[in-house]
């Protein structure tokens, strides 16, 4: 297997916490691939994600991206944020022109840069946007101007942590029907949290299921072995898709049902 | 242009439609908006005026009625920039020299107290050692210092100005720090992921995530330093409206004071909205949100 992005015997441990969050972690990406990451809640998705962003540090074990261990944060490995942080006395073209001007100076000139913020902001279709701030835009919007900001940098993987999480459902379709298109156009590796199961077998190419925290493992991995490009009203009726959506189902909640449920 | 059209289509018209159908409006509903905000303060300040008139009009009475004051200080209120040399000038004159020595020891305090509360912001140990000092020196009252400050310049013009700087400083500092680390995680982690460190993290990110705090000093200061300096002036003497007050005293023109507090409040309130004007429009609307 093309060993792109290489997670190996990876665990995290907070200070002062008696058990790691996350225990023994090992998955390999290919390029090109996306993997969604599905878990209860406090399992460590989250933790997981930041680790491969650089933004945790890995009490052992570590994250190879193409050759390389990561050390830190940086523009190679995109985040898209729950939460979109987008810099609110910025508008929506300097969010991502910071981003752009921050990691493609070097090979790219004004000129070029500009194009490219517009290519981007185009590419999530907000051009009409370009010159709103965050806060005039709606909370869907938000996230699109994120995934241009984390597109712009020409990431090698993005990462998205439960970029849709906070959305209306219809928004939420709307956005993931784009980052459908965006991957098949761009081809980025793409690593995503989610609680959601229909949207991690709508757009993921493998499933990562992890065991509730903590001490958190990988439980299993499911192959989505569906077509693209996906169209979701013909998957909806579709026996794969159906078999897929019901493992995932079943391991959630019926071999490793929510801890927190579970008590109450 | 095909994607241009077709997202914004539904939302633009809308957001359009509304100031112009506003502007159709007839002018009577266009205006009672104004009148809404402006009718309920008019109706307290006639019945406030009423109830002093009536306080104020026996014959035990210490403190001139608004008829008397009107006879008294008319000249004052009607004429504000009459200057007949020395002390006996109009309120605009007095008001201005107090203003200016609120602009420059105000000035110097923001210029001070913003670089030392990034300084405290940022540095743990600059946190640690100046902290303290701080939080004793603000709680000293402004005019306690003012003794030691003419000690120090032998003069009274740098003195007030002294007081003003040091009563404003404090909550430019303490607001600044507060601001600077409160830059919010989320800011911190999309500056690690572009990589942007140093100064230009500095510029890009921490200032103005922390200027709304910095404003929110900005404008405490300011309503500190215009109430100082009325106190400072009344003991150094000279042109400012606080020894104006103090010399109408002097004279038992009670009159004259009740309309030099007028001017101070109105004044002050000025100042305040000024500042929180400016914090808005540096801003840009999208303060602490």
């Amino acid at each position: 297997m093309d060993r792109f992005l290489d997670i190996s015997q990876l665990s995290v441990a907070f200070p002062k916490a008696p058990v790691p969050v996350l225990r023994e972690i090992d998955l390999q990406i290919a390029r090109g691939e996306y993997v969604a990451v599905i878990g209860h809640s406090g399992c460590g998705k989250s933790t997981l994600l930041n680790v491969i962003a650089g933004l945790l540090p890995a009490t052992a074990g570590g994250v190879v991206l193409e050759g390389r261990e990561i050390e830190g944060p940086g523009p190679d490995r995109a985040v898209v944020f729950q939460n979109h942080s987008l810099l609110p006395w910025l508008t929506c073209y300097e969010n991502v022109k910071l981003a752009v001007d921050q990691t493609l100076s070097k090979t790219m000139s004004r000129a070029e840069r500009h194009d490219w913020v517009l290519e981007n902001l185009a590419l999530v279709r907000m051009t009409h946007a370009k010159d709103k701030r965050p806060s005039e835009i709606s909370g869907g919007m938000k996230q699109r101007i994120g995934i241009a900001r984390a597109l712009s940098m020409k990431p090698k993987v993005l990462l998205l942590d439960e970029p849709f999480g906070a959305l209306d459902a219809l928004t939420r379709a709307h956005l993931q029907d784009q980052v459908m298109e965006i991957h098949a156009s761009r081809g980025t590796t793409v690593v995503m949290i989610t609680h959601d199961v229909d949207e991690a077998v709508l757009l993921s190419d493998r499933i990562v299921m992890l065991t509730n925290g903590p001490n958190a493992r990988i439980g299993e991995i499911l192959e989505v072995d569906l077509p693209r490009p996906r169209d979701r009203l013909a998957l909806a009726a579709d026996p794969r898709f159906v078999a897929a959506r019901t493992a995932v189902l079943e391991f959630l909640h019926a071999r490793h049902a929510n801890p927190a449920l579970a008590a109450a | 242009m095909t994607m241009l059209a077709r997202k914004p289509a539904a939302t633009a018209p809308a957001t359009l439609s509304a100031p112009a159908s506003f502007a159709a409006l007839p002018r009577v509903s266009r205006l009672r908006p104004i009148l809404a905000q402006v009718i309920p303060p008019l109706l307290v300040v006639v019945a406030l005026a009423a109830l002093w008139q009536f306080a104020a009009s026996g014959p035990n009475a210490t403190l001139p009625p608004p008829t008397k004051v009107w006879a008294d200080a008319r000249e004052l209120i009607t004429d504000p920039f009459f200057d007949n040399g020395g002390l006996d000038k109009g309120l605009f004159w007095h008001l201005l020299a107090s203003l200016q020595r609120v602009a420059l020891g105000f000035a110097l305090a923001a210029v001070a107290g913003i670089f030392l509360g990034l300084l405290v912001g940022t540095s743990d140990f600059a946190m640690r050692g100046l902290d303290p000092i701080f939080q004793v020196l603000r709680t000293v009252p402004p005019l306690a210092w003012l003794p030691l400050a003419l000690a120090a310049f032998r003069e009274a013009q740098p003195s007030a100005i002294f007081v003003i700087f040091i009563t404003s400083i404090w909550p430019i500092i303490i607001n600044t720090a507060v601001g600077v680390r409160n830059v919010p995680q989320d800011y911190r982690n999309v500056a690690a992921v572009i990589r942007l460190r140093g100064p230009a993290f500095f510029w890009k990110i921490v200032l103005p995530a922390a200027a709304p705090y910095i404003f929110t000093g900005l404008k405490i200061g300011i309503g500190l330093s215009w109430l100082a300096i009325i106190a400072a002036e009344m003991l150094i003497g000279g042109v400012g409206i606080g020894f104006f007050i103090w010399d109408a005293w002097n004279s038992s023109n009670l009159s004259d004071i009740i309309v030099a507090l007028t001017y101070v409040g109105l004044v002050g309130f000025a100042l305040d909205r000024i500042v929180a004007l400016a914090g808005r429009v540096a801003t840009r609307g999208t303060s602490a949100s």
